[in-house]
């Protein structure tokens, strides 16, 4: 893609982003809420026309040749987009027919989904009566049913339980060994976003960084020490004047970065004279470079993923205006 | 930055024919299952059946007997009031329940369903014709369910006006369908369904002869009547089963049965060609 911009009336969603991902690639697109994911997905998914640029998936314009972008493409929605009266298999058996896959293959395909998603007994009821989780699950399940050159998937693990998770990416994991599908994931899960081959962060619709796990996480530079202690202000202010780093106040401790975390604890003794109640060295994580190209914590963005619901009533009544 | 992206080539592409045999099945299956998904969720909501039956029925009998007992002998289109209404009753259910259930395009939208079909790679004409034919059947489906009133309010049925009077019902139904389609197509909300019932629903069955006959109407309203394309299914469920009740004339000139069959099916292949316009633009 190149120069994407998506705009909603005066508000720019997408703001001219631009880049290539390789067949095969696990990639990874990561940001805060309303940093422009789905809108940029949406397009490339041709759900959304952009307001400029240009896209090409599999190959195909995202708008000249719909309907090649629809052939090569699966998406796994941010939100549930099941038909609640329809059973998990009538579900299931509605997209194949949409995708072409042919009715011999169906039950050989649909079986071991519904396995690694845990819905086989449940497979003749109707989704109205399942959990939420047991949605996501199946929502997952139809994305992979086709086999797509092309897979999006947008926060398709949120919410969750750990062990569905595991089980969705060894099967994940199985599919892009066989078929050597491509993948486009947004998550705000710090272990998936590891899994990428590369990751991309986006930040009020632009990208800000875009490289390996290994590589962003060594742009960070330093580790993290963090530090408790009988009087953090006075120690914030020793620490200060005796190595000239900066000393963040977080979650009630205190936390500085340096090149070598370990040969630099021994040396916070020296300079002290408060009492340390604990400390901690942690080398750079995908959660320090989202804080650092984004200023926000993953963590954070996570936990504001849950108001996603309220958030997309909001767009509804919007568009309707 | 760098240009075009996810080149993925597929070992040995079928051929060009090969795709399009595949596209065309693809999309007549569609159609089908889109259809049929129509009827599974009548099924699984029987309710829609009994609340679709109540106002048809309060019409047909409470309404039939009481303005028949005020106009009496002198009937209405050279019958009986309540014979003269029961198709009209017909007609304003398959109108009814095919504009309510194209509406629940909206439902569609909002709970996603609709984003799911949208993204799929099948036509946007497959998708519309199977909610249009899909829809269609089930308001006839529910429209039935009435016929076995006729011998209680009067009406002398056979086999053969009964099989007329379910075609007419299944042109009317898919052409409200369509209709109703491209209204829901406009309505981000489930709100504007009050604004359906209001300004269209109620307008087009009350100026359509469902419940009047349409002889010897003040001026703007014989024109209004005329303009109102439902009432071309109406006069055509009416004839099913009514040969001997008085026909719809346009001046002098007496409507023709083909004349009414043409103005439906043309008014729901026009709106459905609307709908698939709509449904192809992308925002
Ligand atoms: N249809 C719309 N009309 C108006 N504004 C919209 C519309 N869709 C999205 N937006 C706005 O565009 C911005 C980007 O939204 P988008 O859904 O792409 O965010 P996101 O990165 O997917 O966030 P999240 O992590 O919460 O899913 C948001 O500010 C949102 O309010
Ligand atoms: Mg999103």
């Amino acid at each position: 893609m190149d120069g994407l911009v998506r705009r909603f009336g005066e508000f720019t969603a997408v703001d001219g982003i631009g880049f290539s991902v390789e067949p095969g690639e696990l990639f990874g697109f990561l940001g805060p809420n309303g940093a422009g994911k789905t809108t940029t997905i949406s397009i490339l998914c041709t759900l959304l026309n952009p307001t400029a640029g240009t896209a090409r998936v599999a190959g195909y314009d995202v708008v000249r040749q719909r309907d090649r972008v629809r052939a090569s493409i699966g998406l796994v929605f941010q939100e549930i987009t099941l038909d609640d009266y329809l059973t998990a298999a009538e579900n299931l058996r509605f997209h194949a027919v949409m995708y072409g896959v042919p009715a011999a293959e169906l039950p050989g395909r649909m079986e071991p989904l519904l396995d690694m998603v845990g819905l086989r007994e449940r497979a003749d009821q109707q989704v109205r009566f399942f959990s939420g989780g047991m949605k996501r699950r199946l929502e997952i399940a139809r994305g992979l049913l086709h086999t797509p050159r092309v897979l999006f998937l947008d926060e398709p693990t949120i919410g969750l339980d750990p062990q569905t998770r595991t089980h969705i990416w060894d099967y994940v994991d199985e599919l892009r060994g066989r078929e050597q599908t491509t993948m486009f994931l947004t998550t705000h899960y710090m272990d998936e976003a590891e899994r990428c081959d590369r990751i991309a962060i986006i930040d009020r619709g632009r990208i800000v960084a875009i490289d390996t796990p290994d590589a962003l996480k060594a742009s960070v530079g330093a580790d993290t020490v963090t530090l408790a202690t009988n009087d953090d202000a006075r120690a914030a202010e020793e620490l200060r004047s005796a190595f000239s780093v900066e000393v963040e106040h977080r979650k009630g401790a205190l936390e500085l970065r340096v090149p070598d975390g370990e040969a630099f604890v021994p040396r916070i003794f020296d300079v002290l004279t408060v009492g340390v109640t604990s400390i901690n060295v942690r080398r750079p994580s995908l959660d320090d470079v989202f804080l650092k190209y984004t200023g926000r914590d993953i963590r954070d963005a996570e936990a504001g993923a849950s108001e996603q619901f309220a958030s997309n009533a909001m767009i509804r009544a919007w568009r309707r205006g | 930055m760098a240009a075009p992206t996810v080149p993925a080539p597929a070992p040995g592409p079928p051929s060009a024919e090969a795709l399009h045999a595949a596209a065309v099945a693809r999309n007549v299956r569609t159609v089908q299952m889109v259809w049929r998904r129509e009827l599974i969720r009548l099924q699984r909501m029987p309710s829609r059946i009994i609340s679709g039956l109540a106002q048809p029925l309060l019409f047909l009998l409470v309404m039939g007997a009481g303005l028949g007992s005020l106009i009496g002998d002198q009937g209405a289109g050279g019958v009986d009031y309540q014979v003269f209404l029961f198709p009209g009753i017909l007609a304003m259910s398959v109108i009814t329940s095919s504009l309510f259930g194209a509406v629940g395009i909206v439902w569609d939208r909002e709970f996603g369903f609709l984003r799911e079909m949208l993204v799929a790679p099948v036509s946007r004409t497959s998708l519309v014709l199977g909610k249009a034919l899909g829809g269609g059947m089930v308001s006839v489906v529910q429209g039935v369910v009435l016929i076995v009133l006729a011998p209680l309010v009067g009406v002398d049925l056979t086999v053969g006006r009964v099989l007329a009077l379910l075609g007419a019902m299944l042109l009317l139904a898919f052409a409200l369908t369509s209709f109703g389609i491209v209204l829901a197509s406009r309505m981000q909300r489930m709100e504007s369904f009050q604004m359906v019932m209001a300004l269209v629903l109620q307008p087009m069955i009350f100026l359509s002869g469902a419940v009047f006959p349409l002889e010897n109407l003040p001026g703007w309203l014989a024109v209004l009547t005329r303009l109102n394309p439902a009432t071309y299914g109406v006069d055509l469920c009416r004839r099913a089963v009514l040969p001997e009740a008085t026909r719809l004339t346009i001046g002098d000139w007496v409507v023709p049965v083909w004349f009414d069959a043409l103005v439906v099916l043309g008014m729901g292949s026009l709106f459905l060609a609307v709908a698939v316009r709509v449904f192809s633009r992308t925002e």
